[in-house]
């Protein structure tokens, strides 16, 4: 019996109840399309993220105060971003950027908006890429001398004025001081970790650190942004600023009252986390295949109840035990696969509606159907008519011809 | 030895209904010579499906010997008979047994696509059969397009068609009219003539059995004399 023949009664055999067929395929339509639909968000998410956190810069390093485990950390200041910055003892480095955060109100022309204000240095704009749609980025002089000026994101622009551009020169109050607009921030667009620079001002850092954000110690700030001169050079960087920082504070022993953190570590939290959250959705998306099988099983059961008349001729006319057991593996496998197939497409369809919602909903996340699950869900699918045709194959090909062909 | 086609010797079949043992047949033993024509008559519950089911290998004895072709089946697995079955006999049953979705032509390929030599020509020599039972005009037909006398025309065309030595034919004319009945008995009969191929058919009709060259009398799962 040959395969080409056996594969032309098979689907004639399918095609002659095509409503059972069709109810039959469906579930492995939908477990398939689940699984298709569900990793290609998984990755979407996934692949956002990492694009979200790379967009920020991938040689980029934070230092932060650690509160959690020292009791009475040193605070960073502004000669530590100098020391790191030193080429001398930090090669890797090639800009350390202080900050000072915090929020402020701003009111102009009787509009009043909250925002967070960000007090930076010149070093700012090179480690945070900034661009700005119009005026200029702070001057030396102007950190230094403690100008009263303003970089407005535009979301805030839109909120005080109405509008994001012709703003150089006018006054904005923060936190009841008059400050000059001296710049507006290009606009980013939305952000997963809700802190877009749309909706920040900047103002230069000895300006916020005395008359804005007063904080305890001198020249004290929050963060530390430190470029290191390349992606590979991060390591590096890392280590020369702890070294720099644990002389500076005086540490010999125990916890560093510091953290730095890398690019690089919120890069592996996020796909730990969407790793997880791939493999729930592909999980639960296998159980509704899982379930198809079953659906699978039980109609090729009732098929080889219904053709026990069938199967007994075949065998008088001479099929053997293995003739039978193909013909219905044959089957069950057409039926997982063409539904496979189907599945597939259905999936890509779901999964660019989903993405067209995310982006409507400012959330921009491009599904990816990637190879691999374009093959785990074909492979799955004929696994699983196959597996679950077995046993109802196995009873079919077993049946006695006399007994077989006497049933009605 | 193989003077014979069918060498049956002291056949036995017990069948365990539950607690109960049926014997089926007690120490039958019948020998059909090649060419012949021969009719198992007998009462329902005497025995006779049995014997055709052993003779037509779709059914092992219980004890006995029985040689089909000068060979011995009793050694023989489902698969070997299966080939026996494909290579030897060939059925005709009272309810034809055609597959209903497949066409005339396809039914009869069937046995040939069992066949070990899977032949090129397998559409040829189907047609040639359906022309040889005179139905060359319906070969795309499906059954339920066919009348009873054609539809079991189809099914001894499909016997035919691997060239077994015997056809064995369980109640043929059955569920035909008389019409059809006689035409199906002068077909068979044709073929006997013309190929030699030997015909065992059961039957309760007397008038059938007066038709073939002997008729085998079964009682009780014994042979009445």
């Amino acid at each position: 019996m040959n395969f080409v023949s056996s594969l032309l009664e098979a689907l004639e055999s399918l095609t002659s109840n095509k409503v059972r067929t069709a109810l039959t395929m469906l579930g492995i339509i939908i477990g398939v399309g689940a699984v298709i639909a569900m990793l290609a968000i998984g990755n979407g998410t996934e692949q956002a993220i990492v694009g979200e956190i790379e967009g920020i810069g991938t040689n980029l390093l934070f230092v932060m105060t650690n509160r959690e485990d020292v009791t009475n950390p040193e605070p960073l200041t502004i000669r530590d971003a100098e020391a790191i910055a030193d080429p001398i003892y930090a090669p890797s480095v090639s800009a350390a950027a202080p900050v000072i955060q915090g929020q402020a109100e701003l009111t102009a022309g009787g509009n009043v908006a909250t925002t967070g204000l960000v007090g930076v240095t010149e070093e700012y704009r090179v480690v945070q890429n900034v661009e700005l749609s119009e005026g200029e980025f702070f001057t030396g002089t102007q950190i230094t001398g403690l100008a009263s000026a303003v970089i407005l994101g535009t979301n805030v622009a839109e909120d005080l004025f109405g509008r994001s551009d012709g703003l150089i020169g006018e006054t904005v109050r923060v936190s009841g001081q008059p400050f000059r607009v001296v710049g507006i921030l290009k606009k980013k667009g939305g952000s997963e970790f809700g802190n877009s620079p749309d909706d920040q001002i900047l103002v230069p850092l000895t300006t916020a650190q005395t008359r804005l954000l007063p904080r305890t110690t001198k020249n004290q700030v929050d963060l530390i942004y430190v470029s290191a001169i390349d992606a590979d050079s991060v390591q590096q960087a890392e280590d020369q600023i702890s070294l720099i920082l644990r002389d500076r504070h005086k540490i010999k022993l125990g916890e560093d009252d510091f953290n730095i953190i890398s690019q690089e570590m919120f890069l592996d939290m996020a796909s730990t986390v969407t790793g997880v959250f791939t493999v729930f959705l592909g999980g639960v998306a296998g159980i509704s295949l899982l379930v198809g099988g079953i659906g699978i099983m039980n109609i090729m059961l009732v098929s080889v109840t219904e053709r026990t008349k069938e199967i007994g001729l075949r065998k008088a006319v001479g099929a053997k035990k293995k003739d039978i057991l193909t013909q219905f593996l044959i089957e069950s496998s057409l039926l997982s696969v063409i539904g496979g197939i189907i599945g597939i497409i259905l999936g890509w369809l779901l999964s660019l509606g989903i993405g067209r919602i995310a982006a409507a909903s400012d959330f921009i996340l491009t599904p990816a159907i990637t190879i691999n699950s374009v093959l785990l869900a074909t492979l799955f699918s004929a696994a699983v008519g196959l597996f679950f045709g077995i046993y109802p194959a196995n009873r079919a090909s077993q049946l006695e011809p006399i007994e077989a062909l006497r049933s009605e | 030895m193989t003077e014979w086609v069918v060498e049956a010797k002291d056949i036995t079949k017990v069948y365990q209904m539950g607690e109960i043992e049926v014997h089926a047949l007690r120490g039958l033993s019948v020998n059909i010579a090649p060419g012949e024509i021969v009719s198992i008559m007998g009462p329902s519950g005497s025995g006779k499906s049995t014997l055709m089911n052993i003779l037509g290998c779709l059914d092992r004895p219980t004890s006995g010997e029985y040689s089909l072709n000068g060979e011995a089946v009793a050694e023989l697995n489902d698969d070997q008979l299966a080939e026996i079955r494909n290579r030897g006999v060939g059925f005709v049953f009272q309810s034809f047994n055609l597959l209903p979705r497949a066409t005339a032509l396809a039914n009869v390929e069937l046995p040939m696509r069992y066949a070990v030599l899977n032949g090129r020509n397998r559409k040829k020599v189907a047609t040639e059969a359906l022309e040889a039972v005179g139905l060359g005009d319906r070969i795309h037909h499906r059954p339920n397009e066919l009348s009873g006398g054609e539809m079991q025309r189809v099914a001894i065309a499909r016997a035919l068609v691997n060239n077994p030595a015997i056809i064995m034919a369980d109640e043929p004319t059955g569920n035909l009219d008389s019409k059809s009945g006689d035409e199906i008995m002068t077909l068979l009969k044709n073929l006997n003539k013309d190929r030699g191929t030997t015909l065992i058919i059961v039957t309760h009709d007397p008038e059938i059995a007066e038709l073939t060259d002997r008729v085998i009398s079964i009682r009780d799962g014994r042979i009445a004399e």
